[in-house]
């Protein structure tokens, strides 16, 4: 079989993430599937820290560090500056984290998404604010311990569903919207250069899972990610306006399984494991119904 | 002074800033919409819809993302503009760190108007005094025609390699802004002498990738860098009276340098102002004048980099002076003030009144800058409100 993951590195090791971080891997095959015409982002996060302190750099591509919520300003003012220079085959890529594109940077994103400049954004999933120290975020999922939501006595653990970034794209209308997950390279990859073919906005969801604040062993990563689309806590899709395939997991498992290695759920009772089975098994219904709409 | 081409119109202040950001042959534009702003960015929708302008422009969902669309495509080396008011300019306050922190020479306008609450949409300095330490050269404008004749010099100034800092110009709101005066429209082809196209040395490029603010720790270059931008901004100095004289040459309007003084040599008491107010001050430093009184103006155009030579200079025979604020910094005294003051006390100067007029569009009158040279011979010291009541 061909290796369908071009074998350029654009990444160079010495980088400065925690052992085991998905984020790192999400930022390689991205930058993999999109090649060496590319400006990133990079809006505070873990990635504005990753490629190291001034002056070394461990990406080999242009990157732009903007503040926390101008990601989807600053792909905008790019690309529109690059076509005005003629540089029209740059790929201008946002990549920001959860908190700064459900959060502080969900203005900005759905601006530059609702204008149609010819812009990446990509969202990598750690679901909480990892750099600060595993803050919740809006994308952080039902029964997860954060450090703002600490079990304490009263049992103050997240207790809202996950929200997810990339459905709220595909009810903007946005041209193309994927989710994808480091577990899966060869998708990732597909659906990358899939989306470079459409002059439009094209949005990423990729779960990044993090050993750091999920507490699971960093050697565990792949395997999480896995779970996770196994589990349906983190289905994989791809819309296009026209169609939306969901893809279905090989070896489903149960909520309980993936949660099992994670400590950020250890607390869950029972009663609150099978709210988050049901809150997994609605989203799937509402996806299996945008399936049908878009066949 | 060379023989330059030129129609004259009557324009708003606003029109005249469109048509100076249209000769400064800004080819992208970003902006969110304010009062009174908005008929600065209405007028170059207009201009880019009827080709009249070779520019982009979009509309984006904040000023925050305003600045922040701007500062990338400058950053891509496209000569780039906007234009805020009010609580737009404090939105953008983090963007406007972003990009002096990065060098970028942007020119911005701001159409001075106060901060709430309660809401009001008139003239007062409250807004781009409190950016007053963003790294940003900060220019007030007393007429429409200075204000179409900053964009052109402040790309230049802005654009000097040794300067690369990002420039403000100021409007007060409707005074300036919406009332029509009469404007002389210099010629592209002088313009264009004037002022070449940007050439950024550092523009995103794919065949140099580089990080464009990464991150440095304590020992690393950071506190280099902050103090490069503090020496670029004295260095700005003597550019901006160098480029405001070329423009005096060449378009026969010579606005002085940092300040301009008005009758300041044998004067006793003299009021330092800035904007619109400092023409009204000027109108009544003549009259009183007629009645033998020794009475000056300065009228500060730049507060960053701030003229604390030229101040200082121009009051050193003076036995009192004023300042006049449309801003005031609670707990403190106006911004002008606090520095002139600062500034005076390090030469032994004369003893400075700080005169706090015309927030929130309270009109400045003739006979309240006529009470405030009035004080000033009755030997007042202080923080002094002028033409205001208490609350009741």
């Amino acid at each position: 079989m061909a290796l369908s993951i071009p074998a350029e590195e654009y990444m160079d090791p010495g980088h400065t993430a925690c052992h085991g971080c998905g984020a790192t891997l999400a930022m390689r095959y991205v930058l993999k599937a999109l090649g060496p015409k590319t400006v990133l982002s990079v809006p505070a996060s873990c990635w504005a820290v990753i490629p190291g302190a001034m002056p070394s750099r461990t990406v080999r591509v242009t990157m732009v560090y903007t503040p926390f919520a101008a990601t989807g300003a600053s792909i905008s003012g790019l690309r529109e500056a690059l076509d005005i220079r003629g540089d029209t085959d740059y790929n201008v890529v946002g990549f920001a984290g959860d908190g700064g594109t459900a959060d502080i940077g969900f203005q900005s994103l759905s601006g530059a998404m609702e204008r149609g400049h010819n812009v990446f954004y990509i969202m990598y999933d750690n679901e909480g604010y990892m750099n600060t120290g595993v803050q919740r975020s809006g994308s952080t999922p039902f029964g997860a311990e954060t450090t703002t939501t600490p079990i304490g006595s009263r049992r103050t653990f997240k207790r809202e569903p996950k929200k997810v970034v990339a459905d709220m794209m595909v009810a903007q209308g946005v041209p193309y919207v994927a989710t994808a997950t480091i577990a899966y390279p060869e998708d990732l990859v597909r659906k990358v250069k899939a989306a470079q073919k459409i002059d439009g906005p094209k949005f990423f969801q990729i779960l990044s899972p993090c050993p750091t604040g999920w507490y699971y062993p960093p050697e565990k990563t792949v395997e999480v990610s896995r779970l996770a689309v196994q589990s349906r806590m983190f289905p994989l899709y791809e819309y296009n306006m026209k169609h939306f395939r969901l893809s279905r997991p090989n070896k489903p498992i149960t909520v309980r399984e993936y949660i099992a290695g994670q400590d950020r759920f250890s607390h869950l009772t029972e009663q609150e494991i099978a709210s988050l089975q049901d809150l997994v098994d609605e989203r799937w219904n509402r996806l299996l119904q945008l399936e049908k709409d878009f066949p | 002074m060379m023989k330059v081409n030129y129609t004259a119109a009557m324009m708003t202040g606003n029109e005249a800033v469109a048509q100076g950001v249209k000769l400064a042959r800004v080819k992208f534009i970003s902006a969110y919409p304010i009062t009174p702003q908005t008929t600065i960015v209405e007028k170059l929708a207009d201009m880019v819809s009827n080709s009249e302008i070779d520019a982009r422009y979009i509309e984006v969902e904040s000023e925050h993302s305003a600045m922040a669309a701007v500062f990338a495509s400058e950053l891509a080396g496209i000569r780039s503009y906007t234009a805020t008011s009010s609580h737009g300019l404090l939105y953008m306050h983090e963007m406007l760190h972003w990009v002096s922190g990065m060098r970028l020479p942007l020119v911005m306008s701001v159409v001075n108007r106060a901060i709430g609450p309660p809401w009001n949409i008139w003239s007062d300095q409250s807004d781009s005094m409190s950016q007053r330490d963003t790294g940003w050269l900060q220019v007030y404008c007393e007429s429409n025609q200075e204000a179409l004749d900053t964009i052109l010099m402040g790309y230049r100034i802005a654009e000097d390699e040794k300067v690369m800092l990002p420039l403000m110009s100021m409007e007060d709101a409707f005074i300036l802004s919406h009332t029509s005066e009469k404007v002389e429209l210099p010629g592209q082809d002088d313009v264009d002498s004037f002022l070449p196209e940007l050439k950024l040395g550092f523009k995103v490029d794919a065949s140099n990738p580089l990080g464009y603010g990464s991150y440095s720790t304590p020992d690393g270059p950071f506190m280099e860098l902050k103090r490069d931008m503090m020496e670029s901004m004295w260095n700005s100095k003597p550019i901006i009276r160098k480029v405001t004289s070329e423009f005096a040459e060449t378009f026969g309007r010579d606005y002085g340098g940092l300040t301009e003084d008005f009758m300041t040599e044998d004067a006793d008491y003299i009021i330092v102002a800035s904007g619109t107010v400092a023409s009204t001050t000027r109108y009544v430093a003549s009259k009183l004048r007629k009645e033998g009184k020794k009475v000056g103006v300065v009228r500060v155009r730049y507060f960053r980099p701030f003229p604390e030579e030229e101040i200082r200079k121009a009051v050193s025979g003076a036995s009192k002076i004023g300042i006049i604020d449309r801003s005031v910094s609670f707990g403190g005294a106006g911004a002008l003030s606090l520095e002139i003051r600062s500034a005076l006390f390090r030469a032994n100067g004369p003893d400075a009144v700080s005169f706090i007029a015309g927030i929130g569009g309270r009109d400045v009158r003739e006979i309240d800058i006529k009470n405030m040279f009035r004080m000033l011979e009755e030997g007042n010291s202080g923080n002094i409100f002028i033409n205001s009541g208490g609350v009741s």
